[in-house]
């Protein structure tokens, strides 16, 4: 520890400490712009130049290192003189168009140039002027002059979203930020940039020039969008959301999000919300009262069950629905006499229910990430599926973690991985098994039964060794994993692996309240979210479900949603297939207008309040479940708040769920058999993984969001007689598209990429199943 | 995009380094890049990044930060005149304004023909030597006086 | 272009232009015989240390740091790859010596850093060479290729159990690449922007690892400090300013060029050596060392000797060995100008009052030079380099304040004179006149 004195605040700093580091434990304040304390130091600003006792020269204190006995004045003489003068340059080229300026109100510049800048300016020449930018949808550059050349937007990209997109062209007073030949900043992570923005350079695009700061009003509330439930705020004007940003929390996103996040909020204000429940009557959609509709439902509902039982009637909610959603849709269901409940829509292989020591989750906390020797992910897009995990990893990495990947593509995650094991979905089983065999061998011990024939490899066994070695480590299974159809072997192959290697074994999680839903009993004690469709029902209810987009396979969602009697289609969207198949649609309130309660993978119970009133007659979906229960004279339905509802779930004030556990009981290795013929890999692509995100005008025109392709390794390319870029007709079951081929040398050999959840890939079957591809 | 020769260059000025430290060749692989294409289009600079395997940023931030590297298309003779004090007290100016006139063309600007480029130049380090050219960032002329200049010009074909 | 005159030259001694830089030329006069011996003599690295200590060699870049310091720096004991780094970035107005060095006596470089490799434990070596001298760079990568031939660098020299590879990296037009970080970043392949220090490069220099970089000059005299013993060397020049040294003469004198001669010696006999002002014309001021050193008048400088500790003295510095001498023709104004345009023009940008001041000084001198110069413009001016100095994260600031400071200060008048009459006190028609370009005029 070392000793420092600030403005005669004494402090004890650990080691290594800077000067800023100890003026921020002591409470005083140094103006500064370059420093952030997730980026490296840069110490260009100058603008938190100090005294320290002893230096003949003011000191930056971001970069000066404290030494035992230092004595540091902020405000000294010496020191206000230096920042007054750093000020003063920093303002002789900046624009006075804070009136017009979209950063106004929330600009450091300007709340700075109040305390240190000058009256009026001294500098008569003229001013520079920098050329306007394009750099895609979201971040808006159209007054580059604005600049003070900082670089948290450089170093952002080289340090936290892993991409250099953004950099510093030429030199001296021509220095300028821009993209390699004006391109687009396609980074999932790319919004963060305009938070570290110290000045109104790079502004958001969407909310530009739609509310001044101080009109809006800022609320707390948790991302519906991925498994980390990152922490937000949300920023209201006029019951609208003007803008949704990052509420700084160490422990689950640090102070990021992801662009998903970020700007999905477009989609809440759009002509898309459904506003009116509405009942179908003759084949003629009919506005009417809830009352009404939820008559409609319960009496459907009720009736369906009373003639053909309870095992015709279905529920298929949302993952990223609330935990109070999920366990009342379940109420309503038992009360109903159904066990028909499921929250895993892209899950194809239910080997583990019953079979689960507890709620499965990610093993570990996301704060301990960062100290992992050592880190297998299996089946996932990382990057893409979770931004701020890969995020974690990617810093992990750089400094000791050795990070593996086995998937089904190769695409750069921007992390430094220490070994990438790319197969065809079908093989993820086999060469998960070969780590495992590479870790009992390397270890001298038994072989777990049933790996007999598994081949080892140089890089299973480079894993293996990975795993092996150091205090911490983990092995991670992701989305590709969880909806896999060998998605049991993986999970219990994941086991043997952590019993022999001691890696912790988790989940990645493939939406915001997964675990909610474990812990909120949405389980099936009947029919699983595959088998209530495979075997059709009578009767469903959909909660914030769009089966075209978000099932595991829509084909045979839709044969059975088409012979239903009765399907109620809740959601805060207008669907137009819903039009067609539903006979209810239910307008229920998104996370912005609902008080609830999200899971996050790491078992964190995050509850939150709505923040702008609901749109329209749309109602929170619990509040709509619990009156739901009322109609059909269901006991328990007695809830005040969605605080009761938790609580009787959860217990009063759990901060985390109980019972984590991602043990199997009584499932032993069988691998399964190699497949013949070609395989599709379909991922979810970041922007239309959510109904929010689908109608996001700003995501969809981000790189992200284009249309899927057929994409296609080269060698298979010509194994099939495909030339790349022509149309191409995809087939799976009875179901086909017209697509583009593309080449992609990330797919491995005997696999089609073509992505998910998309309106032109709706009319296809398994995510992971097979599929053909010729000529269109 | 590149020539044989221009790749084997590339690859002996990547051999100087530590195998981790590729990026470390940009610069020579940069000018050799221009030498072979005359200047350094956008192209070129993403193919040696490629090459490299850094990100295109980061070679345009070299490529716009360094002043011999042309990211415009220039003449076939681009030639530099030193102009800063030490060569202006022996005639740097005045050798500058000579080149101008007898090219018609002002600092940055390429003759009609497509033959001459002029560049204003910085400290060359060759200030005993004043007037100093340097022609097509190779090649060194030193006490450019105006026969020198007629001489430089007329070989300059 | 040769040198130009000696007294008691070392370096470049018995040179012979063109024509005797290659290795048998150099192994004739005694080259390698140091490395040799070191090598054959197992000799420590504290003894080599040691020698170089006792010559009290300064850098010859410009900060005019003591050599055998800044070696003792290195970590003895640092587990990994340490790296030697030589600054050939001469680009600093007014300075060519180390471009004289490299051309006819490049295997005193290699040998000096070899020797300097060895001293502190490097296995590997960089000689950063100025873009702008792309012939020289040529010629010191052929006499790599013939060191390499010989076995003076790479795996087992000499037979021994040291190891040392060396390669020649070429910079591509920036000034400030001469400043040590941003030369090792502009190794590792980026934009030559110095680091801020600490960390200094003896810690965490080239890849992060323990670094020393020193400048061509200083690496050529190790050779010749050994062999002549560290004491010979230092009395060549006079306490605490060891040892003969170049200076880059350029300007308005008959013979600019190169000369070699003991520190302390008057300025006045340089000028002498290099057969006085052109024209005869009456000297006006002296820039002693570089571009970036403050301008003494005539009278302070014909006064002074030229070493570290009286140039010091005289208000200025002796920088790294460049006298720029200007005569009775020079517009101050004009001069400093081409001289604000050029620090402006070669700040990298990174720092705020670098990038900004440097810009608005410029344009404050470049507008009393155009008559458009307002009566409080030098207060301005004044203090706008106040708030550059002392303030960035290199000493680019400090070597754009400094011309203007002491422009201002020595030659106010001339200044005031512009702002008041909208021109130049010295008549147009005789401004430059001295420069010698059409031959008429000398």
């Amino acid at each position: 520890m070392l000793e420092i004195e600030i403005d005669g605040k004494k402090a004890q700093v650990p080691d290594g400490s800077t000067v800023m580091d100890a003026a921020q434990q002591v409470g005083v304040y140094i103006p500064h712009f370059c420093y952030h304390k997730k980026l490296s130091i840069a110490a260009n600003c100058r603008m938190c130049l100090v005294q320290v006792e002893k230096a003949p020269k003011p000191l930056p204190a971001c970069a000066t290192p404290v030494t035992n006995g230092m004595k540091v004045f902020t405000h000294s003489e010496l020191a206000v003189k230096a920042q007054k003068g750093v000020m003063e340059f920093l303002l002789i080229n900046h624009p006075l168009d804070c009136p017009i300026c979209d950063q106004g109100g929330e600009c450091q510049l300007q709340d700075m140039s109040v305390g240190y800048g000058p009256m009026k300016s001294r500098y008569t020449e003229e001013k520079h002027v920098v050329f306007h930018k394009n750099v895609g949808p979201l971040i808006s550059m159209e007054e580059m002059s604005r600049c003070i050349h900082c670089t948290r937007c450089v170093r952002f990209g080289q340090e936290i979203s892993g991409i250099m997109e953004l950099g510093m062209a030429n030199r001296n007073m021509h220095s300028e930020i821009t993209t390699f030949l004006g391109r687009t900043v396609d980074s999932e992570l790319s919004g963060n940039m305009i938070d570290l923005c110290p000045v109104g350079a790079l502004t958001s695009k969407p909310f530009r020039y739609t509310a001044r700061s101080w009109e809006l009003q800022r609320r707390k509330s948790v991302s519906p969008h991925d498994s980390v439930g990152a922490n937000l705020v949300v920023q209201v004007k006029h019951d609208n959301v003007m803008r949704v940003l990052p509420r700084e929390n160490e422990e689950v996103n640090e102070c990021w999000i992801s662009d998903k996040e970020r700007f999905s909020y477009q989609a809440l204000n759009s002509d898309q919300r459904l506003t009116k429940p509405m009942v179908k009557q003759g084949g003629e959609w009919k506005e009417c009262d809830w009352n009404v509709a939820l008559d409609y439902v319960a009496h459907g509902l009720k009736d369906v069950a009373r003639t053909h039982g309870g095992d015709a009637i279905a529920a298929l909610a949302n993952p990223a629905s609330t935990l109070e959603e999920l366990y009342l849709l379940g109420k309503v269901f038992k009360g109903l006499g159904s066990g028909n409940v499921d929250f895993r829509p892209r899950q194809l292989d239910f080997g583990s229910d019953f079979k689960r020591a507890g709620t499965p989750w990610l093993g570990l906390k996301l704060a301990e990430i960062k100290d992992l020797d050592a880190a297998l992910v299996v089946g996932s897009f990382l990057r893409k599926d979770h931004p701020l995990i890969a995020q974690r990893l990617r810093q992990a990495a750089k400094k000791y973690t050795k990070v593996s990947l086995l998937s089904v593509t190769s695409d750069d995650q921007l992390i430094q991985l220490h070994a990438n094991l790319t197969v065809a979905p079908s093989q993820l089983a086999q060469s998960l098994a070969a780590v495992v065999k590479s870790a009992a061998e390397l270890k001298g011990a038994a072989m777990p039964a049933g790996l007999e024939g598994v081949v080892v490899c140089e890089t299973s066994t480079k894993i293996a060794r990975s795993l092996l070695e150091g205090e911490k480590r983990a092995v991670f299974l992701g989305n590709v994993a969880t909806q896999s159809a060998q998605a049991t072997q993986l999970h219990a192959l994941a086991l043997e692996l952590g019993k022999l290697t001691g890696a912790t074994v988790g989940f990645l999680g493939e939406a915001a309240n997964v675990v909610g839903g474990h812990a909120g009993w949405a389980l099936p004690s009947g029919a699983n979210a595959r088998q209530m469709f495979e075997q059709p029902r009578k009767a469903y209810f959909l909660l914030g479900i769009e089966p075209e987009f978000d099932y595991g396979n829509p084909q045979v969602a839709f044969e059975a949603l088409k012979q239903a009697s009765l399907v109620v289609f809740a959601s805060a969207f207008k669907n137009e297939l819903a039009l067609d198949y539903a006979d209810v649609i239910l307008p229920i309130a998104p996370y912005t207008e609902t008080a609830g309660t999200f899971v996050n993978i790491e078992g964190r119970v995050q509850s939150f309040n709505g923040v702008a009133k609901a749109r329209g007659d749309a109602r929170p979906a619990w509040k709509v479940l619990r009156v739901l229960g009322n109609v059909l004279a269901l006991d328990g339905f007695a809830y005040e708040s969605s605080e009761a509802v938790r609580d009787e779930v959860l217990g009063k004030g759990a901060e985390f769920v109980g019972n984590l556990d991602n043990g199997l009981n009584g499932v032993s290795i069988s691998l399964p058999a190699a497949v013949e013929g070609l395989q599709r890999i379909a991922d979810v692509p970041i922007h239309f993984a959510d109904a929010m995100a689908r109608r996001s005008p700003a995501l969809q025109q981000t790189a992200d969001g284009v249309a899927p392709t057929a994409r296609i390794n080269e060698h298979t390319l010509v194994q099939l007689g495909l030339a790349a870029g022509a149309q191409v007709r995809v087939k799976q079951g009875n179901g086909e598209t017209i697509l583009v081929a593309k080449a992609d040398n990330n797919v491995p050999l005997g696999c089609v990429r073509v992505a998910a959840a998309h309106v032109t890939t709706a009319a296809l079957g398994e995510m992971f199943g097979l599929i053909s591809v010729e000529r269109a | 995009m590149f020539s044989a020769e221009t790749l084997q260059k590339f690859a002996r000025e990547v051999a100087k380094y530590p195998v981790d430290q590729k990026q470390s060749a940009v610069m020579a692989c940069l000018a050799h890049a221009q030498e072979e294409k005359g200047w350094l289009p956008p192209e070129a600079i993403e193919a040696v990044a490629v090459y490299l395997g850094m990100p295109p940023m980061a070679a345009y931030e070299v490529a716009s930060f360094y002043n011999m590297y042309d990211l415009k298309p220039v003449g076939k003779y681009k030639i530099t005149v030193c102009t800063n004090l030490p060569c202006a007290l022996s005639g740097g100016y005045h050798a500058g304004e000579y080149v101008q006139k007898k090219l018609g063309i002002g600092y940055g600007e390429t003759t009609p023909d497509g033959k001459f480029t002029l560049k204003e130049g910085e400290c060359m380090g060759a200030c005993g030597d004043a007037p100093v050219f340097i022609v097509n960032n190779r090649s060194m002329c030193s006490h450019m006086h105006p026969e020198q200049i007629d001489k430089l010009l007329e070989e300059c074909k | 272009m040769a040198m130009l005159g000696s007294i008691n030259g070392v370096l470049m001694e018995g040179l012979d232009g063109d024509k005797t830089w290659r290795l048998q030329d150099y192994v004739a006069r005694g080259g390698y015989s140091q490395l040799r011996r070191i090598l054959e003599n197992k000799l420590s690295q504290e003894d080599v240390i040691g020698e170089v200590k006792k010559s009290v060699l300064r850098g010859r870049g410009g900060a005019g740091f003591p050599t055998g310091l800044k070696w003792s720096f290195m970590p003895r004991s640092f587990p990994g790859d340490k790296y030697i780094v030589c600054n050939t970035d001469e680009g600093e107005p007014g300075t060519f010596k180390d471009r004289d060095i490299m051309a006819y006596n490049p295997h005193a470089v290699i040998e000096g850093m070899a020797i300097a490799a060895y001293a502190m434990g490097a296995t590997r070596g960089y000689n950063y060479v100025h873009g702008e001298i792309w012939e020289i760079y040529q010629r010191f990568e052929a006499a790599l290729d013939e060191a390499r031939a010989a076995g003076f660098i790479g795996q087992k020299i000499l037979g021994s159990e040291f190891s040392f590879e060396l390669f020649a990296h070429h910079g591509y037009g920036a000034y400030i690449c001469g400043e040590e970080t941003a030369l090792l970043e502009s190794i590792e392949g980026k934009k030559g922007q110095p680091r801020f220090k600490p960390p200094f490069p003896a810690s965490f220099g080239l890849y992060g690892k323990p670094t020393t970089i020193n400048n061509t000059e200083t690496f050529a005299s190790i050779p010749f400090i050994l062999k002549m013993g560290g004491e010979e060397f230092l009395n060549l020049g006079k306490p605490n300013n060891g040892g003969t040294k170049l200076f880059s003469v350029s300007g308005h004198v008959n013979r600019p060029g190169n000369y070699e001669i003991p520190l302390g010696t008057p300025f006045a006999t340089l000028l002498e050596m290099c057969g006085g002002m052109r024209g005869g014309r009456k000297l006006k001021a002296v820039i002693p060392g570089g571009s970036s050193a403050p301008v003494m008048p005539a009278n302070v400088i014909m006064d002074c000797t030229m070493d570290y500790d009286s140039i010091s003295k005289g208000g200025s510095m002796l920088g790294s060995g460049a006298v720029i001498v200007m005569d009775e023709t020079v517009c101050m104004v004009k001069a400093l100008e081409r001289l604000s345009f050029f620090y402006h023009e070669e700040s990298c940008g990174q720092c705020t009052p670098c990038r900004e001041g440097t810009a608005w000084m410029y344009k404050v001198v470049h507008r009393i030079e155009n008559g458009l110069g307002k009566p409080e413009d030098l207060d301005l001016l004044n203090s706008v380099l106040g708030n550059i100095a002392g303030r960035t994260i290199c000493a680019l600031g400090d070597a754009a304040a400094f011309p203007v400071q002491s422009f201002i200060k020595h030659f106010r008048s001339e200044f005031e004179y512009h702002i008041e009459n909208k021109t130049c006190l010295v008549p147009k028609d005789v401004q430059w006149a001295g420069s010698g370009f059409h031959k008429a005029s000398v």
